[in-house]
């Protein structure tokens, strides 16, 4: 670069060569279809002419929030959804979080668990939800003979089925897969600090329990924080693990909708309810700004918090 | 980690103290242990009904195949009914194929984000970096009228081009996070040469295999398991994925219990293969940073 003289730099070909197919697959595949999603959720459909749409402004929002049929929908919907995931964050983090504290102080038999621990997390979301139709099916009784073991049979439900116990079923099963990924993140950051670090506490003769919260725990506020908002942008996406379970009605009687499968319904039709395009891309656009806000507080919140590079 | 103050207190009491080390060292193998049943129970139970035949499966769900109980006719069923070898043969084809044109289009892109200084690379490492975070699956109406557009719904074109697009973001940061680390001697020793830019590219592509490494590892998972695409954009017989052609087969086949166990057996074990054999330098690149 410094043989050229200023005025006589040739342009720059080969950055072109070497950022174009990124960016022309990013902009067509990603950037234009999310705009022309969002752009949607401002039409509807023709009333005569189902393949064009009319500019209607927020009526489809409008629609959504206030209509006397359809919003309970998506408001509960909605609700569903903020319980998805304050289930997978007072249980799958905490759990990840013990288990990674353990797994920290490394050995041979440590490092068999780790493996052991994180094969749920690579299975689809299709067949972790047949194992456990399987596996709470009454038809198949396992669960209730497991149950005997520990003579609690008569707890057994079918709690699939049942309106007061699906979704919280639903997500311990989405945790039960899950929980690798909070584990291993936790597992790396908690790796990552330097013993001389420890060393001084202990020395002191802090215990392990004071050593993790007072020492380890504040250091790894910021995977925290990953993690949080990983769940969040996780769970207010969710589909794959209810669709399999509880098909895309999200049964029974709707009690584990959650803003993915109201999208999938409304989008393509279901049954006795006609497709609605635009009304599906004024869904999907209510979960880009969940997301983007959740996305947001993580950002601003991750500039204020101090970062320890060891 | 027996330092001064513990052996001081192991002295001063030494039965409570063995004791506490004890339920210190115990309690926590013991957490390890029960976490581990709950995850791997359910895959065992899979596992070990697939090879019995129905009775048993009911009568002794809990048991190792034996000689008496042992049966293949869940696969036979399976196999008479459902494609599993076009199946297999969609999910290999587009993983591989969108997992090599990511990889190449996104150390193409990394190398002249972290090499050349330009206006603009600011801007595009927000916009790739935004990409991290918004799932691609906001955008599947837009997606969707592409591909119709297109005329490629129903191709497994598809979904090579929607996965390429929805791994780029990810692969582009943590390449070129490794691209900036190449030590810059190395790059000008190179120029002195008389080496092209594009050769440079091609002499640094080595130098950060762990990093490639890695991604290949993260970016094969999510599409192998992947329902949502190939449900919404390629849902026909012909191009349906081992996730999708098993999710199909187990809704419409639900009580015939062998073929279920079976096509799980089968839609599950290749996944466990490769988890199990790559699952060391998996985490290892996890925790060496390489995806931080």
């Amino acid at each position: 670069m410094v043989a050229y003289r200023k005025n006589r730099k040739p342009f720059p070909w080969h950055i072109v060569v070497f950022l174009a197919p990124a960016l022309v697959v990013y902009i067509i595949v990603m950037v234009i279809p999310l705009l022309d999603s969002l752009s949607l959720s401002l039409f509807t459909e023709h009333p005569e002419n189902a393949r064009e749409t009319i500019f209607t402004g927020l009526s489809n929002y409008r629609y959504l929030f206030t209509d006397y049929y359809y919003s309970p929908i998506f408001w509960s919907a909605l609700k569903h959804n903020v319980i998805f995931f304050v289930i997978h964050m007072v249980v799958q983090n905490p759990i990840g979080l013990l288990l990674a504290a353990i797994l920290c102080k490394g050995g041979k038999i440590r490092t068999f668990f780790r493996t052991v621990l994180f094969i749920p997390t690579i299975l689809s979301f299709v067949l972790v939800g047949f194992v456990w139709k399987l596996i709470l099916s009454p038809v198949w009784g396992v669960s209730k003979t497991i149950l005997n073991l520990f003579s609690l049979g008569g707890l057994f439900q079918p709690w699939l089925g049942l309106e007061e116990s699906a979704l919280i079923t639903c997500s311990l099963i989405s945790v039960w897969q899950y929980i690798g990924t909070p584990m291993i993140l936790f597992y790396t950051a908690l790796i990552a600090i330097p013993d001389e670090l420890l060393e001084a506490a202990r020395v002191d003769g802090a215990n392990p329990w004071l050593i993790f919260w007072k020492i380890k725990f504040p250091l790894i506020i910021p995977t925290v924080g990953l993690v949080t908002m990983m769940t969040f942008v996780g769970n207010f996406n969710a589909f794959d693990l209810i669709y399999t379970l509880q098909g895309a009605l999200a049964g029974p009687n709707f009690s584990t909708d959650i803003m993915g499968t109201l999208f999938y319904r409304t989008f393509f039709g279901q049954q006795q309810q006609m497709p609605n395009p635009t009304l599906g891309a004024t869904i999907a656009t209510m979960q880009f700004f969940i997301i983007l806000i959740g996305v947001i507080v993580y950002m601003i919140w991750q500039k204020r918090t101090t970062v320890y590079e060891y | 980690m027996v330092d001064s103050t513990v052996l001081q207190k192991s002295m001063q009491s030494p039965f409570s103290y063995r004791i506490r080390n004890w339920f210190g060292e115990m309690i926590p193998i013991l957490i390890l242990i029960f976490w581990s049943v709950i995850a791997l129970f359910p895959i065992y139970l899979i596992l070990m009904n697939a090879f019995k035949e129905r009775k048993a499966i009911f009568k002794l769900p809990f048991n190792v195949p034996s000689a008496e109980t042992f049966s293949l006719i869940g696969f036979q069923n399976v196999n008479q009914r459902a494609h599993f070898g076009t199946y297999f043969f969609n999910s290999i084809f587009v993983t591989v194929i969108a997992l090599l044109l990511t990889l190449l289009i996104g150390t193409m892109a990394s190398f002249a984000l972290a090499q050349y200084k330009f206006k603009g690379v600011t801007i595009l490492n927000l916009v790739f970096s935004i990409g991290i975070m918004i799932p691609i699956r906001l955008a599947t109406v837009g997606i969707l009228r592409l591909m119709v557009n297109l005329h490629l719904t129903n191709t497994l074109a598809a979904l090579i081009i929607v996965y390429v697009a929805q791994s780029l973001p990810m692969t582009i940061f943590i390449v070129s996070s490794f691209m900036r680390q190449v030590p810059q001697e190395l790059i000008h020793a190179a120029r002195v040469d008389g080496a092209s830019e594009y050769r440079i590219y091609g002499l640094i592509l080595p130098l950060i295999r762990p990093a490639l490494g890695a991604i290949g590892i993260f970016t094969m998972i999510p599409i192998w398991n992947d329902l949502w695409w190939p449900l919404i954009l390629a849902p026909s017989f012909e191009t349906a994925t081992v996730t999708l052609g098993s999710q199909q087969f187990l809704g419409q086949y639900m009580t015939d219990w062998n073929a279920v166990l079976a096509s799980m057996t089968m839609s599950m074990v290749p996944i466990l293969i490769f988890y199990l054999i790559f699952s060391k330098q998996m985490i290892k690149s996890i925790t060496s940073g390489a995806l931080k």
